[in-house]
């Protein structure tokens, strides 16, 4: 009994460690990738070419004044922040990060816990994480902040219908909830989920970017109409937190994407959590690649966007999938 | 129906196109100069701050004729003469004010002793407005110089203008 719960716990520090070292790394990563697409060259000075430059943000972040308006809602302006990060470090309970391994006569299972309804459990914490950044528009007083807390909220409603359906597509095909399952179908290349479902894959991609407020879909924190959106009166380490949480379901969202349609930790030759590491990695750059890319839609557009595009998709891709499966 | 078709549509054949132009320019030289640390050469004709030369034998070339001062339309250059043991004619104070210079080069073309030359040196930011007043101690180079880029191009100047020199 105290081994297991050992284990467990170390699982979740090490996986908490990395999460979060990932989460600063990520901004980084962003800086540099947009930068060179863009012909500046980004941080450098911390560090070797400025790698340390997240630690420096975050000593930065810890040590700034925490200033809270007179006007805010004290109880909600204090929680919204965890709201919205917790839930993002939730997801990773589920995701399975590296194949099973033998440690000291110990079958360990590298995912936090095997539950056997993950796809299930990721859907309702994801979900959480929007009525952090509601609480936040909504708690802060601000105009600028309620529009943001508003559009998110609309935003995500909008999107989540079709998330959630672009996902029943692979449940469909794999029969099962549980994403270790998922993973060992998906033995080989061809095995691929995104071989079976490329309409599901491109619809989950498109709506994991409005699920986590990114480029082209970030209208909460459209800073040429709204400030900053629903953190515009946080400051300091409620701000970092804020940070921490987005960059935070970017990787989740990363994670389930890899898990869901690119076969999980599995390939050839190097370590399984490597090849977690690379494909995590890939969808990361697809990300900033996006931001650097393209430019923010329209609210209208975003709106009609989801319902009249994504929406019938997916629909038709969980109906023609359904019946394929039948037959 | 229309929007979906459109949108496919867009998905398929118009974002890729966006995604390789940056994906090309990701491999592209950054413009970004990591400037206090790395600077951008300049080009040879650029006028910087001002150098005072030395004859071979190390006498300074300035006679203190007052032309440079007479050729400079911002009034930025101040002078006092005096003679030296033997008798010749040298600046006692030469002074030129770098927040009014404009870094015209006027003062190069007049000067008759091919005395003052302007480098390549741009940076003086400092928080003291005395400091700016630069004086014939700062611009005097230490020791003659061989070849003096500078007046290589400034000849080559004159001749591209048609002006000959006076004296030779």
């Amino acid at each position: 009994m105290l081994e297991v719960v050992l284990i467990s716990s170390l699982k979740v520090v090490v996986v908490m460690i990395g999460v979060l070292t990932a989460c600063a790394y990520a901004t980084y990563l962003e800086r540099k990738i947009v930068a060179f697409m863009q012909h500046r060259i980004g941080p450098l000075y911390a560090g070797p070419y400025g790698l340390l430059q997240p630690i420096a943000d975050a000593v930065k972040l810890i040590f700034k004044e925490d200033v809270v308006p007179n006007n805010v809602e004290r109880w909600m302006y204090t929680l919204a922040p965890i709201i919205s990060f917790v839930p993002a470090m939730l997801t990773f309970a589920v995701v399975p990060f590296a194949a099973d391994a033998t440690i000291f006569d110990h079958e360990v299972k590298m995912v936090i816990s095997d539950l056997n309804i993950g796809v299930l459990f990721i859907f309702a914490v994801t979900s959480l994480g929007i009525y952090g950044i509601v609480l936040a528009g909504w708690s802060s007083g601000s105009k600028y902040s309620l529009m943001g807390g508003l559009r998110s909220s609309a935003q995500m409603i909008s999107y989540e219908v079709s998330y959630s359906l672009s996902i029943i597509g692979v449940i469909l095909v794999a029969n099962t909830l549980s994403l270790r399952e998922l993973v060992e179908q998906q033995a080989s290349v061809g095995d691929w989920y995104i071989w079976r479902q490329p309409l599901g894959f491109l619809l989950y991609l498109t709506c994991a970017i409005a699920e986590t407020n990114r480029l082209p879909f970030d209208l909460p924190e459209a800073e040429s109409e709204l400030v900053a959106g629903y953190h515009t009166e946080y400051s300091s380490m409620r701000f970092a937190t804020f940070f921490i949480g987005e960059y935070g379901n970017m990787l989740a969202v990363s994670a389930v994407g890899t898990t869901l349609f690119l076969g999980g930790w599995q390939g050839p030759y190097l370590p399984s959590f490597i090849w977690f590491l690379i494909k995590v990695f890939l969808f990361m750059f697809f990300y900033i690649w996006l931001r650097a890319t393209f430019p923010r839609f329209r609210y209208d557009q975003l709106m009609a966007f989801g319902w009249k595009v994504l929406l019938p998709l997916a629909l038709l891709n969980a109906m023609v999938t359904a019946a394929v499966v039948m037959l | 129906m229309k929007e979906i078709i459109k949108a496919l549509g867009n998905v398929i054949f118009k974002m890729p196109q966006g995604f390789y132009v940056t994906f090309k320019h990701l491999f592209k030289k950054p413009v970004t100069l990591d400037y206090p640390r790395r600077k951008k050469p300049m080009v040879p004709r650029y006028r910087g701050r001002h150098y005072l030369e030395r004859y071979e034998d190390g006498t300074e070339r300035c006679v203190c004729c007052g032309l440079c001062a007479a050729a400079c339309p911002a009034d930025a250059i101040y002078m006092e003469p005096a003679e030296n043991e033997k008798g010749e004619r040298y600046s006692k104070v030469y002074e030129i004010n770098l927040l009014r210079c404009i870094f015209c080069g006027f003062c190069e073309e007049a000067c008759p002793e091919e005395a003052i030359f302007l480098g390549q040196e741009y940076e003086f930011s400092s928080d003291n407005r005395n400091s700016f007043i630069w004086t014939k101690e700062q611009m005097l180079v230490p020791h003659p110089r061989k070849d003096n880029p500078f007046k290589w191009i400034y000849r080559r100047v004159r001749k591209v203008y048609g002006v000959t020199d006076k004296g030779k």
